[in-house]
């Protein structure tokens, strides 16, 4: 029992919900959306500075578990520098980790391969479906943001 | 519901009354052939479990009895017509409503609510008129008032509560004016337990003419409730947290009300006669049950009440004070827990925050432990945000649960707490 518990809360995950990286509003970003999970009211907004389909800055504020503000925390650390291209065929990657088994991955383009390794830690959130929404509550903002909507609800898609 | 009850009941037999819910024997979370943990059911208030007895009678009548009713002249049909308005008759006592032909059945405490505000609202009120809710509302007697509000232009007005989740009742009494054309309160929240005075609220908007409707689901679960006693004019509830089945609400409304109000849905058995020329419709409460009744869900509410009743109303009430005053006492002691509602003579529903750690963390861990709660905002999100807690924990306690299922919640809230170092 606790051993599917921790591998849901890794240490690396408690640490970021605690401790959420890039936990802030920047002053040049030119582009956000409000990520929400109505089921439990949480929302993060998603700032980014996209310059020449190049994210330059991206950084989160908002409230929310411990699973979505460490997936929001982890994902602002993994996509700085990416094209919004690699951004997004990270994000698919990424929604593929959290709901399929290893082997029903779909190829999304290429994606890097050392961010998906870090993003591994939250695989573990397979094994509780309810918790879905809140791995990729954040994602969906960020997907958003790039996309030039506003907001976007959890609810969605997933 | 009584405003007060007494203390434990010492003659009340859970563990009898245990065995009557066959899900509560299961053990969840099993890996690889090992038993799991206890289940420790504690959302009754989203939805309680069924005794034998409903999933007996349930499975009674579709094997021997079933048939659709009011249109057969053959057997079975009157058969199942005899039990299920047999079954308003029981759920007409049961609420001590005057008659059984003020009893309207739909397909759920929401589907009559919306029944109300389609029918009575879209007739009888207009531009400028004001319907006063509460801030501790379930979103089903909030939205179907936004909708009549987008359509009609009436207002809608607000009563608080204080800290402890108390109805303001002088705010409500100020609220009343010649404008207000229907009031639509809880009479038990299903986040905070507070029970609020029905009898009062009926008295002071009558006094105005002004009719009444009250939210009863999370009110009929916990004590004995009398329509003609409180003088409510409409009352709703629903049949699945009575320990019956989903897909069934029932709505009260006074019999000469419900005579003003037109169909609300069309076809089916609620015609009198049709043509292309017109149609006229039958009286209530035919006139509002469209379609093919939920004729199985009815006879398994009538075994609910049945079942409710053979352990008696005021001893379930007792035991379920026990019960919450037990659990208050002990999540108290937990620091850093924070409950939300705290009204005097409230029903058996604890709702916490725990510093620290999100209700979702919470409910993902405590459920490891077999422990069913429910986490967010149980569509109430006005009064998350009145509290400014966002989303809680809520235990809600029923007729099966025992102080140690309250020593399960607490000792599982314990490990989550040390899990995040809160």
């Amino acid at each position: 029992m606790m051993d599917d518990l921790r591998e849901l809360y890794q240490e690396v995950i408690l640490d970021h919900g605690k401790n959420p990286r890039n936990f802030r509003h920047p002053d040049d970003a030119n582009r956000e959306a409000k990520g929400e999970n109505p089921m439990c009211g949480d929302r993060f907004m998603v700032y980014l500075k996209l310059k020449d389909g190049v994210i330059e800055d991206v950084a989160f504020q908002g409230r929310g578990c411990a699973i979505s503000t460490a997936s929001a925390s982890m994902m602002t650390e993994v996509v700085q520098g990416k094209t919004a291209e690699q951004a997004k065929a990270l994000f698919e990657t990424f929604h593929d980790l959290c709901t399929k088994d290893d082997h029903e991955h779909c190829d999304h383009g290429p994606v890097d391969e050392e961010a998906m390794e870090k993003l591994m830690v939250m695989s573990g959130v397979r094994q509780f479906p309810v918790r879905v929404k809140c791995a990729t509550l954040a994602w969906h903002a960020l997907n958003a943001a790039i996309d030039g909507e506003d907001k976007v609800s959890s609810e969605d898609r997933d | 519901m009584p405003d007060s009850v007494a203390t434990t009941d010492l003659a009340y037999d859970v563990e009898r009354v245990r065995a009557d819910f066959p899900i509560l024997s299961r053990t969840v979370h099993d890996r690889k052939g090992k038993p799991g943990k206890p289940l420790v059911y504690l959302d009754s208030a989203a939805s309680a479990q069924k005794p034998r007895q409903v999933i007996q009678a349930i499975s009674r009548f579709l094997e021997e009895d079933y048939a659709n009713i009011h249109r057969g002249v053959h057997f079975l049909s009157q058969t199942a017509t005899d039990q299920f308005e047999a079954g308003r008759a029981k759920v007409a006592t049961f609420l001590n409503a005057p008659s059984e032909r003020s009893i309207v059945f739909t397909r759920s405490a929401t589907e009559a609510i919306n029944l109300v505000a389609a029918s009575y609202g879209r007739t009888f009120l207009s531009e400028g008129d004001e319907v006063i809710l509460s801030v501790m509302e379930h979103h089903a007697n909030i939205v179907p008032w936004q909708l009549l509000q987008a359509e009609k232009k009436i207002v809608l007005k607000v009563v608080p509560v204080d800290d402890d989740g108390v109805l303001d009742l002088d705010a409500y009494r100020d609220l009343l004016s010649e404008r207000t054309k229907l009031v639509a309160i809880t009479h038990c929240s299903n986040v905070l337990g507070t029970v609020t005075p029905a009898r009062v609220i009926a008295a002071l908007a009558h006094e105005r003419g002004i009719p009444v409707l009250f939210d009863g689901s999370q009110a009929v679960v916990h004590g004995p409730v009398d329509v003609q006693d409180i003088d409510a004019d409409f009352y709703v509830f629903t049949a699945h947290k009575l320990y019956g089945p989903t897909g069934l609400g029932v709505l009260y409304g006074k019999y000469d009300l419900l005579k003003t109000m037109p169909p609300y849905q069309g076809g089916g058995d609620m015609i009198e006669s049709v043509s292309f020329a017109g149609t006229t419709f039958k009286a209530p409460p035919s006139r509002f049950e469209a379609g093919t009744p939920p004729i199985t869900e009815v006879i398994a509410l009538a075994a609910a009440i049945d079942y409710v009743e053979s352990i008696g109303r005021e001893a379930i009430a007792a035991h379920e004070h026990d019960l919450l005053q037990y659990a208050t006492q002990q999540l108290s002691q937990v620091d850093g827990l924070r409950i939300i509602g705290t009204a005097p003579g409230k029903g058996p529903i604890v709702s916490f925050a725990l510093d620290g750690v999100h209700p979702h963390d919470v409910g993902t861990i405590v459920d490891q432990y077999g422990v069913a709660v429910r986490v967010g905002r149980h569509c109430a999100e006005p009064l998350a945000d009145r509290f400014e807690v966002g989303p809680t924990i809520r235990a809600s306690f029923a007729l099966y649960n025992t102080r140690a299922e309250v020593d399960a919640l607490v000792a599982s809230v314990l490990a989550v707490k040390e899990f995040f170092g809160a």
